[in-house]
C-alpha cells in the first residue's frame, strides 16, 4: 500500500517536472502561430487568429532555410570528421599501454574544457589565413576541438565493456586489424557509436559563438540569421519563435532514434 | 581492463593528435604569442613580459566577473546536482513511460543556445510572456531587464530549466546499473528509504555524479551565448560572466594583449579545477 502511494506520488512529481520543462517551449510553438498584432496586443494561452505566416516567411525565403542546410552541413561534416580519428583513437586508448597515454588523455579532455571564446580570435586568424574563412568545413573543424575529445572519452568507454578475447580471437581468424575493427569491432560497439554520433550532433548543432564568428554569407548557422529578425520597426516575434521551433525538430529526431542507448551514452558508457 | 603495453598504439591515436593539435595548438599558441606583446599594428609589436597578466589581475572589472562567474557556478551545481538526483529518483523504471520521460528530459538539451535565450526572452517579458506577466500578476515586482536581482534570478533559472535534465539523465543511467538484488537484499534488512539511498544509490551514482559535477562546472564557467541573448550582461554589469567578458575585450575593443592574457588566465583555471575532477575520477577507477 505505502509502495504504491510512493510511485503516485513519484509519477507525480515526474509529471510535474516535465510539465514546468515543456511550458516555455510550449510558449514558443504558441507564439509562432500568432500574428505579430495577436502578441503584442495582449496575452493569449493559445492562438485566437491561428495562422502559418510565420512558417511560409521561413520556408519562401532563401535566406531564411538556407541557414538551416549550413547548420545541418557543418553538423554532419563535423560528425564523419570526429567519428573518423575519434574511433581509431579510442581503441587504441581502450586496449594498449604507451608511452604518454594518460597525459595525452587528460590534453585531449583538457580541450572540452577550453572555453571557445578563448579560441575565438586565433580561430578568425587562421582560417582568415588558410582561406577557409566563411566556409562550412572551418565550423566543422573549430567544432572538433570540443567534440573529438568528448567522442574519444565516450567511445573509450563503451570499448572497454568489450573483452579483449574478441581481438584475439579474430586475429587467431586470420583477420587483418582493419578488416577486423570494421567487420566485427564496430558492429559490436554500434550502440556506442550512436551514442557519441548523438552528443556531436548536440554539441555541434547548440554551439552558436565560434560557428557565427567563422562565417558571414555563405556558410552562416541558422542560429545567426534569427538574429536578423530585430528590424527597425522592433522585433518580429512570430517569425522568430517560428524559427525558433524549426531549430528544436531536428533534435527531437535525433533523440528519438537513439532513445534506448541514450541514458547509458550520458554516463560516457562508464555505469 | 588488462591493457598490453605496446608504443605502437601511437599511429591509432595520431590522426586525432594532428587534427586537435591543429585546432587547440595552434590557436593557443597565438593567445600566449599574444599575451607576452602589446601590437599596435602589422609588424608593429613589443615585447612586454608579464605586464598584461599583471595588468589583468588587478583589473576590477575582471574581478569582479570572475567573482560573479564562481558564484553562479556554485549556484547552479547547488541547484542542479540534487534536483537531477531527484528526478532521476522519480522518474519510471522502464517501458514506454521511461522512454517517453528521457526524450521530453532530452529536448532542452539539443536547443539551440541562443534559441534557449530566446525563449526565456518571450517567456519572462512582462507584456508578451508567461512567466514575466504572471508575476506581475501575482504581485510581484518582476522586471528582469530593469532589475539586477531578477535578471540574475532568470539567468539561474534558466540554467537550471536547460541543464538539470543533463544530470537527471546521467544519474537515471546510474540508478538503471545497480542490480535488482541489492533492493532486495535492503527489503529484508527492512532498510528505510533513506537508508537505501544513503548506502545503496549514493555510493553507485558516485561515478556518474563526478561526471555531472564535471560537466556542469565546465559549462556554467564557459557560458555565454544564453544570458547574451536574454540579457546582454544587464542591466549594467550584473550579469556579464567572464567569456561575455573575454569576447568584448578581444572582438569588440581589439584589445588583443590583455584578452589574450586574460584567456591564459581563464583556461587554467578551468584546467586548474577539471584536473581535480580528472583525478577524482582516475582514482576511483582504481578503487573498483
Amino acid at each position: 500500500m505505502a509502495i504504491r502511494e510512493r510511485s503516485r506520488s513519484k509519477g507525480l512529481g515526474i509529471t510535474v517536472f516535465i510539465i514546468l520543462l515543456l511550458t516555455p517551449i510550449y510558449w514558443l510553438l504558441n507564439m509562432s502561430f500568432k500574428t505579430n498584432r495577436e502578441i503584442l496586443s495582449g496575452l493569449t494561452l493559445w492562438p485566437q487568429n491561428f495562422t502559418f505566416d510565420n512558417y511560409v516567411v521561413i520556408f519562401t525565403d532563401s535566406s531564411w532555410y538556407s541557414g538551416y542546410i549550413n547548420s545541418m552541413t557543418y553538423v554532419l561534416m563535423n560528425m564523419t570528421i570526429t567519428l573518423t580519428v575519434a574511433l581509431p583513437a579510442a581503441y587504441a586508448f581502450s586496449r594498449y599501454r604507451f608511452l604518454g597515454d594518460k597525459h595525452l588523455f587528460f590534453w585531449l579532455l583538457s580541450n572540452r574544457m577550453a572555453p571557445p571564446a578563448v579560441f575565438l580570435l586565433p580561430f578568425f586568424q587562421l582560417y582568415s589565413s588558410i582561406g577557409l574563412f566563411d566556409t562550412h568545413i572551418a565550423v566543422a573543424l573549430a567544432h572538433c576541438l570540443f567534440n573529438v575529445p568528448l567522442a574519444v572519452w565516450i567511445l573509450e568507454g563503451f570499448m572497454s565493456g568489450v573483452p579483449r578475447e574478441y581481438d584475439e580471437m579474430a586475429y587467431i581468424d586470420g583477420y587483418s586489424f582493419p578488416r577486423f575493427f570494421v567487420k566485427i569491432f564496430m558492429p559490436m560497439i554500434r550502440s556506442g557509436i550512436g551514442v557519441t554520433a548523438f552528443f556531436i550532433f548536440m554539441f555541434s548543432w547548440v554551439e552558436l559563438l565560434l560557428a557565427r564568428t567563422l562565417t558571414s554569407v555563405d556558410a552562416q548557422p541558422i542560429a545567426a540569421i534569427m538574429t536578423r529578425t530585430i528590424g527597425a520597426s522592433g522585433i518580429d516575434w512570430g517569425v522568430l519563435s517560428a524559427a525558433g521551433v524549426l531549430t528544436i525538430l531536428p533534435g527531437v529526431l535525433v533523440v528519438w532514434f537513439v532513445r534506448n542507448h541514450v541514458a547509458r551514452g550520458f554516463a560516457l558508457g562508464r555505469v | 581492463m588488462r591493457k598490453v603495453p605496446d608504443n605502437r598504439a601511437w599511429w591509432l591515436v595520431l590522426p586525432v593528435l594532428l587534427l586537435v593539435a591543429f585546432s587547440a595548438l595552434v590557436p593557443l599558441m597565438t593567445v600566449v604569442n599574444y599575451s607576452v606583446q602589446d601590437i599596435f599594428g602589422p609588424g608593429n609589436a613589443y615585447y612586454v613580459g608579464t605586464e598584461w597578466f599583471r595588468d589583468v589581475l588587478r583589473d576590477e572589472r575582471l574581478q569582479a566577473s570572475l567573482l560573479r562567474q564562481f558564484g553562479f557556478s556554485a549556484a547552479v551545481l547547488a541547484i542542479e546536482i540534487p534536483l537531477g538526483i531527484g528526478i532521476a529518483l522519480m522518474m519510471p523504471k522502464g517501458g514506454i513511460r521511461a522512454s517517453l520521460c528521457l526524450i521530453l528530459l532530452a529536448i532542452p538539451l539539443l536547443i539551440p543556445w541562443n534559441v534557449v535565450g530566446t525563449i526565456w526572452q518571450i517567456f519572462a517579458r512582462g507584456d508578451i510572456g508567461l512567466f514575466g506577466w504572471g508575476l506581475n500578476q501575482l504581485g510581484f515586482n518582476y522586471n528582469y531587464t530593469g532589475d539586477p536581482v531578477d535578471a540574475w534570478l532568470t539567468v539561474l533559472l534558466m540554467d537550471v530549466w536547460h541543464w538539470t535534465p543533463l544530470v537527471a539523465l546521467l544519474c537515471y543511467s546510474g540508478l538503471r546499473a545497480i542490480p535488482e538484488a541489492f533492493y532486495q537484499a535492503a527489503e529484508i534488512d527492512r532498510a528505510s528509504r533513506w537508508a537505501v539511498f544513503r548506502y545503496i544509490q549514493l555510493p553507485r551514482l558516485k561515478n556518474v555524479l563526478v561526471i555531472a559535477v564535471l560537466l556542469r562546472f565546465m559549462d556554467s564557467f564557459m557560458i555565454y551565448t544564453e544570458p547574451f541573448v536574454l540579457t546582454g550582461g544587464g542591466p549594467g554589469s550584473s550579469t556579464t560572466f567572464l567569456s561575455q567578458t573575454l569576447t568584448t575585450m578581444a572582438v569588440g575593443q581589439f584589445d588583443l594583449g590583455r584578452a589574450a592574457a586574460f584567456s591564459l588566465v581563464y583556461f587554467l583555471i578551468v584546467l586548474l579545477v577539471s584536473w581535480l575532477f580528472f583525478t577524482a575520477i582516475t582514482h576511483m577507477d582504481k578503487e573498483r
